[in-house]
């Protein structure tokens, strides 16, 4: 399954050897003698590093001067720290790489500390190099001074603070094998800069000795034994799939795995894309929105398969009444995460693709069949009954509905070809649910952090770790104007990024809940009436459309999707529009709220499980 | 229920951070901790005696594992491990009283290590019982002050 010509793959492969991503040794700066702050450069192009995301400032000012000699390096300059650190963390979610990202000390740091905590909550692999105070004034409160190293602490991997020249290159090649080995991570390495200034000669080590870091790759042969047994009792399986199938690059293996046994496929925000939405085994989005279906699948099951999946609470709901009939499998690469939330019945710590490969092979060797296609019909029937949306419905006449805006984006994409990030709330759980996509790292949004502000610059480092692909980020006009600034970087750097705002004038997931739960006392979620996006589109020297009227959208769409430079369209929908169906915080997963009921005629119902139903506002 | 914690880690800056900044953020509180290196300087030894039931107890060593300072984590804790401490009493006593004092620490075999007008100073080591017992008496007598040093833990020769 692993193909000479997989990129991923092989990517994944050279991590786990210990050896540098580039050249190492073999530069011609091997030996070489020369200051601290070339030797970061050295080590950078070592590691193969051809793009890397920042911003400069004075203690990291000596390292922008040797990057100016680079000619293997491309520097990205963001407006915004944080831009740079979300721009690498698209870039590292869409291609697979390690993103690096380069910022002065103090302000400069801290402005990174949301991305970094964003990658971390995601497992996305990346390096931080923050310039630092000289070593001498450490600890005055020197001008631009922060202990960046203490403030990341709980959101990094791991972190160095650089005490010397002898360490360099050493921290260099463990801190790309740490971030990019078992479950991958943000690492931080912080810089003083006399050291940047003094002198030192160049070796890179071509392999890595940490004894105190040994990932569990392979998964024990016993668990999964008794993983193929569980399954082979089971009438009723579920496969719960999240970002560690994306990480482990494991998604032909589960589609196999999926395919195999006939066993129905949920997966988290972080796996869409993992398998493939076109798959008929695909039941989706699982949790707080996903669909009635996928949920009443989770509650009803009796085997749950959790593969690279962490129990959130976005996913489980009310934990005591979350998938109440079931064992569980639970692979994952992290132990912590075994028994953190659910204690399984059958625990495999371990590396995804691996062990999937494991299970397919334990399977054919039991004479497993598809067990899972009996209990797969009972699960179509429910996607039949409560479908996401409907075509005859609408909640609010005349106005553009972003669900049908949103299946008419996808329609006009091919996953192969394209990718598409979110921000963070209504327009994002949307997107979840209605953007179709076969191809793993695909759709990239952030899952654990829910960084308003993440989307569009990620969007920009997807597209230029991939200038090939179509790269649509679907944003709320909240989310988008926390990070506006990178549109500049875009149109600088000739990322042709689209960007479709599904724009209700508010901060529409807060509102949501205030409708709902907090009787409609919108307190601070109303964002109108400024900007006028096209406006500022105009000013970055992109293109812009506005559209408010449900005839223009398909128009609309192809047009952003034609243009050849970045791209802003501006849909506008109303305030007033629930992201159904939704699972209230809280509740137990299948009492869901505005699910669609075809049985009932097609209108949002509120009930719980498949018992009786009352219309939603009833 | 109690846990005594021996964690194998990198001797460097930060690293105790990294240790206690994982304990309190998971929601744990630490009652002990001693640091300090090994016979290996390039590694220390920390003992932690921290309250956490099966399930905490299990995540945060777990979580401790993750960190690339960690080298080694052992559960001292209950098994057949000898476990030490050493606490530092000033007990008030006057001149009338110091030879009571004085039979007192013979008795847990523990040092007058300082004698002023009117207090005495004693060192003693031991398990958490024996200091509790000397505190209990030195109660009587009124302590001034009173320093532990926290456990230190090490299995016994059969282990390791």
């Amino acid at each position: 399954m692993m193909t000479a010509s997989d990129p991923i793959a092989e990517y994944k492969a050279r991590a786990i050897s210990g050896a540098p991503f580039g050249p190492g040794s073999h530069t011609e700066k091997e030996g070489q003698t020369m200051t601290g702050a070339q030797a970061v450069i050295a080590s950078l192009e070592a590691e193969g590093v051809d793009v890397m995301f920042g911003y400069p400032g004075g203690q990291a000012i000596k390292i922008y001067d040797a990057l100016y000699d680079s000619k293997k390096i491309h520097h990205v300059l963001a407006r915004h720290e944080q831009g740079a650190t979300h721009t690498a963390d698209g870039y590292a979610r869409a291609t697979g790489r390690v993103g690096v990202v380069l910022v002065t000390s103090g302000p400069g740091a801290t402005n990174t500390v949301t991305g970094i905590a964003t990658a971390y909550m995601d497992s996305i692999p990346m390096v931080i190099i923050t310039g630092q105070v000289t070593r001498g004034v450490i600890g005055t409160d020197a001008f631009q001074e922060s202990d960046i190293v203490g403030i990341t602490m709980p959101v990094v991997k791991h972190s160095f603070l650089l005490q010397s020249t002898d360490d360099l290159t050493r921290t260099f090649r463990e801190a790309f094998y740490i971030a990019s080995t078992g479950r991958p991570g943000p690492v931080l390495i912080d810089i003083p800069s006399d050291l940047a200034s003094a002198e030192m000669v160049f070796h890179y080590p071509d392999s890595v000795n940490l004894p105190s870091y040994r990932p569990t790759y392979k998964g024990n042969a016993k668990q999964i034994r008794q993983a193929i047994n569980l399954l082979a009792q089971s009438k009723r399986p579920l496969l719960y799939v999240g970002g560690g199938v994306v990480a482990s690059h494991a998604c032909a293996e589960l589609s196999r795995f999926a395919e195999m046994t006939q066993i129905p496929v949920v997966t988290t925000l972080m796996a869409k894309g993992a398998f493939p939405t076109s798959n008929p085994l695909d039941l989706g989005p699982v949790g707080m929105h996903g669909s009635k279906y996928a949920n009443m699948a989770m509650t009803e099951c009796d085997l749950l398969i959790a593969v690279g999946a962490r129990f959130s609470d976005r996913v489980t709901g009310k934990l005591s009444e979350f998938a109440p009939h079931a064992k569980v499998i639970h692979i994952d690469i992290d132990p912590a995460e075994i028994g953190k939330i659910r204690d399984p019945q059958v625990p495999i710590v371990g590396d995804a693709q691996g062990i999937l490969a494991g299970m397919i092979e334990q399977a054919e060797k039991a004479g497993i069949g598809s067990v899972g296609s009996e209990w797969f019909a009972q699960c179509c029937e429910w996607r039949k009954r409560w479908p996401f949306y409907h075509d005859e419905f609408t909640d609010y006449p005349g106005q553009i509905v972003p669900e049908v805006a949103l299946d008419v984006l996808s329609s006009k994409l091919d996953s192969a070809t394209s990718i598409v990030t979110t921000e963070v709330g209504q327009h994002q759980m949307w997107a979840h649910q209605h953007i179709a996509r076969d191809t793993t790292r695909s759709f990239l949004s952030s899952g654990g952090l829910g960084t308003m502000g993440f989307g569009f610059p990620a969007a920009v480092g997807a597209k230029i770790g991939c200038p090939d692909k179509q790269v649509v980020c679907v944003a709320g006009d909240g989310s988008f104007q926390m990070n506006a600034q990178e549109m500049a970087t875009a149109v600088i750097n000739n990322a042709a990024v689209k960007v479709m705002i599904l724009d209700n004038r508010a901060l529409g997931m807060v509102h949501q809940w205030q409708k709902l739960f907090y009787n409609e006392r919108y307190s601070s979620t109303i964002l109108d009436p400024a900007p006028d996006f096209v406006k500022l589109a105009e000013a970055y020297n992109w293109q812009g459309e506005r559209v408010e009227s449900p005839d223009q959208v398909e128009g609309a769409i192809q047009r952003m999707l034609d243009a050849e430079g970045p791209y802003l369209l501006d849909v506008a929908i109303s305030a007033d529009q629930n992201v159904y169906p939704m699972v209230a915080p809280g509740a137990a997963l299948d009492d869901i709220i505005g699910a669609i009921d075809l049985t009932v005629g097609g209108v949002r119902v509120s009930q719980k499980g498949a018992g009786n139903a009352t219309k939603e506002g009833e | 229920m109690k846990h005594i914690l021996s964690v194998l880690v990198e001797n460097k800056p930060g690293v105790l951070s990294r240790v206690t900044g994982l304990i309190s953020r998971r929601g744990f509180n630490i009652e002990s901790l001693t640091v300090a290196p090994t016979e290996d300087e390039t590694m220390s030894r920390m003992t932690i005696v921290m309250d956490a039931d099966e399930l905490g107890y299990e995540q945060i060593t777990k979580q401790l594992h993750k960190l690339v300072s960690t080298y080694k984590i052992s559960d001292m804790t209950g098994e057949d491990t000898i476990e030490r401490e050493l606490a530092l009493f000033k007990v008030a006593a006057g001149p009338e009283r110091r030879h009571e004092v004085i039979e007192i620490a013979n008795v847990f075999r523990a040092k007058v290590v300082d004698v002023g007008k009117n207090s005495l100073t004693i060192e003693a080591t031991g398990d958490a019982d024996k200091l509790g017992a000397m505190e209990d008496l030195f109660r009587a007598y009124g302590i001034k002050q009173l320093t532990r040093t926290g456990k230190v833990a090490m299995s016994r020769g059969a282990r390791d």
